[in-house]
């Protein structure tokens, strides 16, 4: 249990650019690259975890219960909700590139050269 | 300052170690599954689908790694917007190729 | 280049790669094992220092205040991104070839889609504001309350109600919305500066019970802002695609 969380991290970004890479879709390949931002997630929580610790809120415990790392926390948040925006970004990329090249593959759109 | 091990502290939000460690790590291989799965599916609409399961099955990962706050960001993001705007852009990109 | 040679050298990188990240990645001090001193400080100092005993939004909003302005502001990048991408799209499409799929009669959404989606909208609003106002007690804030809020309105158009979803967040409306959440942040920093405080230091009485709503100084009114802007982000970005697949197939407008 003292790795496995960081292996797993890497698993998923290894398999994240695996579908990047071999991609025939524009629209699946955006999808791996969603996979690929959540390893970032799963990472920065797993290193402000303590064990036998609690979440950060001191609404109804005691002020010095030990308490995992919030900021770490605060970075994940924001990260998640920016991440989605920047997505329909290249969705909206996505859909131009369809309209100006006809074509959705990306191994054929390296080729077409304007 | 830097405890690592304590077993002390009860609040109602504790469960015991042993029972925490057995819930985080089968939620890492789930999650890890998920991700392969996600991958490997290459039909865009059933992609969609399973990127939904896979937002849920790292929202209850989030829980288990006592961050709320993400777990609703990573539930409402995961779990409704993305699938949303993927969608809209399937449907789209498929009327544009008839 | 061939997809499977493109594949083996794929694979070949990607190998060095995993061996790099595993090596930096073990020489952690292991999970469950948090050494550093930054937690464990936040921790102690937080609920005395901001009387909000929600942390993880003291630390967004205070602690780190100017990081999260930063973030929001690639979010309104973001969306005003799709806005230009979108529209420059559709006016081009207007003097495009015709639509094969002009004539295809669009199917109603069926009854149980529509009781479900317009039966939740309310608590759903409901929802997205206690989540927006509540950021110092508990765990919420601006930006799960303003994703949950732009939800209502998606639940809107998925009962096949696009015509009122284009009524209730038209593009020029939700625009000044989303101006007026962005720029409200940084207003609440620039009037920390106007009183000869440090840029976006808390200026407003802290409350004194630590827990209530009106507890955490500037917290609150940071998070109703960046609720209201991510609300409009998100509805904007929907909105856009929207336009794009149902109003040329409509044909009127």
């Amino acid at each position: 249990m003292h790795i496995f969380p960081f292996v797993v991290v890497v698993y998923i970004l290894a398999v994240g650019l695996y579908g990047v890479v071999t991609s025939r879709h524009l629209v699946h390949q955006i999808m791996c690259l969603i996979v690929v931002q959540s390893s970032t997630y799963v990472l920065l929580l797993g290193i402000g975890y303590k064990t036998g610790a609690v979440a950060p809120y001191f609404y109804d415990i005691p002020v010095h219960t030990p308490a995992v790392d919030p900021v770490v926390q605060a970075l994940a948040l924001t990260d998640v909700v920016v991440e989605a925006a920047v997505t329909a970004l290249l969705l909206a990329i996505a859909v131009q590139a369809q309209k100006r090249f006809g074509t959705l593959d990306p191994q054929e759109l390296v080729q077409l050269k304007g | 300052m830097g405890s690592a091990h304590l077993g002390a502290v009860v609040t109602p939000y504790t469960i015991p170690t042993p029972l925490m460690d057995a819930l985080q790590l089968t939620l890492l291989v789930l999650v890890a599954a998920g991700a392969t799965a996600v991958v490997l599916i290459r039909e865009p609409v059933r992609q969609v689908i399973m990127l939904s399961v896979y937002g849920v099955l790292l929202a209850v990962l989030f829980l288990a790694f006592q961050a709320p706050d993400v777990t609703l960001s990573e539930l409402t993001v995961g779990a409704v917007a993305l699938p949303v705007l993927l969608l809209l852009t399937l449907a789209k990109v498929k009327r544009r190729e008839k | 280049m061939t997809p499977a040679q493109r594949r083996w050298i794929f694979l070949a990188g990607a190998a060095g790669l995993v061996a790099f990240y595993l090596w930096g990645l073990t020489g952690l001090p292991g999970f469950g094992n948090y050494p550093g001193p930054y937690g464990d400080i936040i921790n102690r100092v937080a609920v005395a220092q901001t009387s909000a005993t929600g942390v993880v939004s003291a630390v967004n909003f205070e602690y780190r205040g100017f990081d999260t302005v930063g973030e929001e502001f690639i979010l309104f990048v973001a969306a005003t991104g799709v806005a230009v991408v979108l529209r420059h799209l559709r006016s081009e499409r207007q003097q495009d070839e015709d639509d094969p799929t002009a004539d295809w009669a669009i199917p109603p959404a069926s009854d149980a889609v529509r009781l479900v989606a317009l039966l939740f909208t309310g608590p759903v609003v409901v929802m997205g504001w206690f989540l927006v106002s509540h950021a110092q007690t508990s765990p919420s804030g601006g930006f799960q309350g303003g994703v949950v809020l732009a939800t209502a309105f998606i639940l809107i158009y998925l009962s096949g109600e696009f015509l009122l979803f284009r009524r209730i967040s038209p593009a020029d409306v939700t625009d000044a919305v989303e101006a007026v959440g962005a720029g409200g942040f940084a207003a609440i920093g620039v009037s920390a500066v106007a009183m000869g405080l440090p840029y976006l230091k808390n200026f407003l009485p802290r409350g004194t019970v630590p827990g209530a709503v009106s507890s955490g100084g500037t917290i609150p009114l940071i998070s109703f802002c960046v609720g209201l802007e991510v609300a409009a982000a998100f509805v904007l970005i929907v909105g856009e695609m929207v336009e794009q697949t149902l109003l040329v197939r409509r044909g009127d407008h």
